[in-house]
């Protein structure tokens, strides 16, 4: 385990090298939520009843998804990993003892935990004070807060374990651009990072809330407001937990198959 | 115990003709040829021996190396190193294992060179008392002292092979595999890094096995060479095998004031200029003083040199011998 922490601590602590990133990001995403906001805030005005959300508990899906997106985005990618399988130097990880897959994982759950800690506090400060109706409010009860908390280190997994998924897929066709733009654009919005799930036409999102997309920031987002509560919430713990596994056996069945098959590029 | 029989390798590439038209018609037709880099390799290297694996590019080499490391798997033929077999049992074989690419790097590029040998001592899960004495040993061989704060970026080549080579030993592997390690190297690191495998060898006992196309690494490391090409075993023998087989002809190099001279009977010219003349003997015809003194007999001569064949240049021979 502690090759683990030692990769996971050595990532985490160069990703919190990037500050001036990490302001651009704060600026883009408190923008991208104030815009997102008005928009909803509009529809609501127009017609407060027609909607599958209350508008608070739209408020605070858009500022935790925008306060969490590091954890939460499919798009984003390690660009190193990509790297050492097309140059090639994935050989020198290979003789490591150490577990491909897993160090992999770790290092991508390292430096999404630490853009999302330099980047969350400032944003969710703001939307616990910016006046109503923008304003964020309190989960409804303690026992939601804890749904809430473990939601969240599951979503990261799924998230995680799909974009491994796509790292895999270049050892097979050596260029991540068209998987990765298909990937993550599709993932993106089956995960109801455009708009949320709930507001999906019902035959379509009867499909959608059940795959694995939907075990990614629609569970966490939806469990803080209660809009999803009680057995359901458990029932989605589940549905996050029942994804990540799956994603993570077919992941490393396929890293299996890439590996005995594997070219190491370059000579 | 290094042990390979029958090792056989091949990839599959995809070819094409150069031009638009060729472009056009690989998108619906692909066209596959079948590389055979390895066939039927085989040979035993034993504890603590220091080994050449020569061969020209594309021979070979580097694909035996990554099966021997369990990063590639071979298509049949088996391996055994040290009681297990390299790619069926990675994660176990590896922690035995150190590896150098002269052309890839294993540090982490950002962080001081100290931080990446922490993080391989976990990696390796090397005890904190283990860690202090063989980084301390290695620091000292390899004179690091002053390196081991910089970031990895921040080095010069040289400077960054001997990071590199400390990084693959502070687990103490009982085989070395160097991949060109002096690749690009000036002729003191070059010297430096010979000097350090030369030692490790000696004093750890350490399996070296060495793949390198200067050919002054192989003459100041290694007793045994091995030589591939086409991705079959050539030779198997000592560098004086090979020193036997090729024909050993004798240079000489005259500088000399005056006309040019004749030839003496059994020699070729190499290289002809003004006040300058290379020729080559062909033993059985002519002794080295005859030559001498008979060119001397001619001109007035300022300066003689007499060498035999370089190392590079019997393998340049044994290449076209080969025909590789």
């Amino acid at each position: 385990m502690k090759k683990y922490q030692a990769l996971f601590t050595i990532r985490f602590s160069s990703g919190l090298q990037y500050r001036a990133a990490a302001l651009g990001g704060i600026a883009t995403q408190f923008a991208w939520g104030f815009m997102e906001l008005l928009a909803f805030l509009a529809f609501y005005k127009a017609n407060p009843g027609a909607y599958p959300m209350e508008f608070s508990q739209t408020v605070s899906y858009i500022w935790l998804q925008q306060a969490f997106l590091a954890l939460f985005m499919t798009w984003f990618y390690e660009q190193d990993i990509f790297e050492t399988i097309t140059s090639g130097a994935v050989a020198y990880e290979l003789v490591r003892p150490i577990d491909l897959y897993n160090r992999w994982f770790c290092h991508s759950a390292a430096n999404r935990l630490a853009r999302a800690v330099l980047r969350c506090f400032p944003i969710l400060l703001v939307a616990f004070i910016v006046p109503e109706p923008l304003r964020m409010s309190l989960p409804p009860d303690l026992g939601q807060f804890g749904l809430f908390m473990i939601s969240v280190p599951l979503s990261l997994g799924v998230v995680v374990a799909f974009t491994m998924l796509v790292y895999i897929s270049v050892f097979f066709t050596l260029s991540p651009i068209g998987v990765r733009i298909v990937a993550a654009l599709l993932a993106d919005f089956l995960a109801g990072g455009i708009v949320p799930l709930p507001f999906f036409p019902d035959v379509v999102r009867g499909v959608v809330e059940i795959l694995p997309f939907a075990a990614m920031q629609n569970m966490p987002l939806r469990i803080y407001s209660g809009h999803i509560s009680g057995a359901a919430a458990v029932r989605g713990l589940f549905l996050q937990a029942f994804w990540f596994v799956i994603l993570v056996v077919l992941g490393r069945l396929w890293m299996k198959l890439a590996l005995r098959r594997a070219v190491v590029q370059g000579g | 115990m290094i042990e390979l029989k029958g090792i056989s390798k091949s990839f599959r590439v995809a070819k094409r003709e150069a031009g638009l038209k060729e472009a056009v018609k690989a998108l619906f037709a692909r066209q596959h040829e079948t590389v055979h880099a390895l066939q039927d390799v085989s040979f035993t290297i034993g504890d603590g021996e220091m080994v050449g694996y020569i061969g020209p590019n594309g021979a070979g080499k580097s694909t035996t190396i990554k099966i021997m490391c369990g990063i590639l798997h071979p298509d049949s033929g088996g391996c055994v190193i040290n009681g297990r077999v390299p790619w069926r049992d990675r994660v176990a074989h590896v922690r035995d294992i150190g590896v150098v690419f002269g052309q890839r790097s294993q540090l982490w590029w950002d962080v001081p060179v100290a931080d990446s040998f922490a993080l391989l001592k976990d990696i390796y899960k090397v005890s904190d008392a283990d860690y202090r004495r063989s980084l301390s040993e290695l620091t000292e061989l390899l004179d690091l002292k002053e390196l081991l704060k910089t970031p990895a970026r921040s080095l010069s080549l040289g400077q960054r092979m001997r990071c590199e080579l400390a990084a693959s030993l502070i687990h103490d592997p009982k085989i070395l595999f160097l991949d060109e390690p002096t690749i690009g190297l000036d002729a003191v690191s070059k010297i430096a890094v010979r000097q350090f495998i030369k030692k490790l060898n000696q004093e750890r006992g350490t399996t070296v096995i060495l793949t390198t196309h200067d050919m002054q690494d192989i003459e100041a490391l290694t007793e045994r060479i091995i030589l591939i090409g086409k991705g079959r075993i050539l030779l198997d023998g000592s560098l004086q095998e090979l020193k036997r087989r090729s024909a050993s002809q004798k240079r000489i190099t005259f500088e000399y004031n005056g006309p040019e001279p004749s030839l003496p009977a059994g020699t070729k010219v190499i290289e002809r200029g003004p006040h300058r003349l290379v020729i080559e003997l062909e033993k059985e015809w002519l002794s080295v003083s005859e030559a001498i003194a008979q060119i001397s007999a001619q001109v007035d001569v300022v300066d003689i040199s007499v060498t035999g064949m370089s190392a590079e240049e019997m393998v340049a021979q044994l290449y076209r011998e080969y025909a590789l």
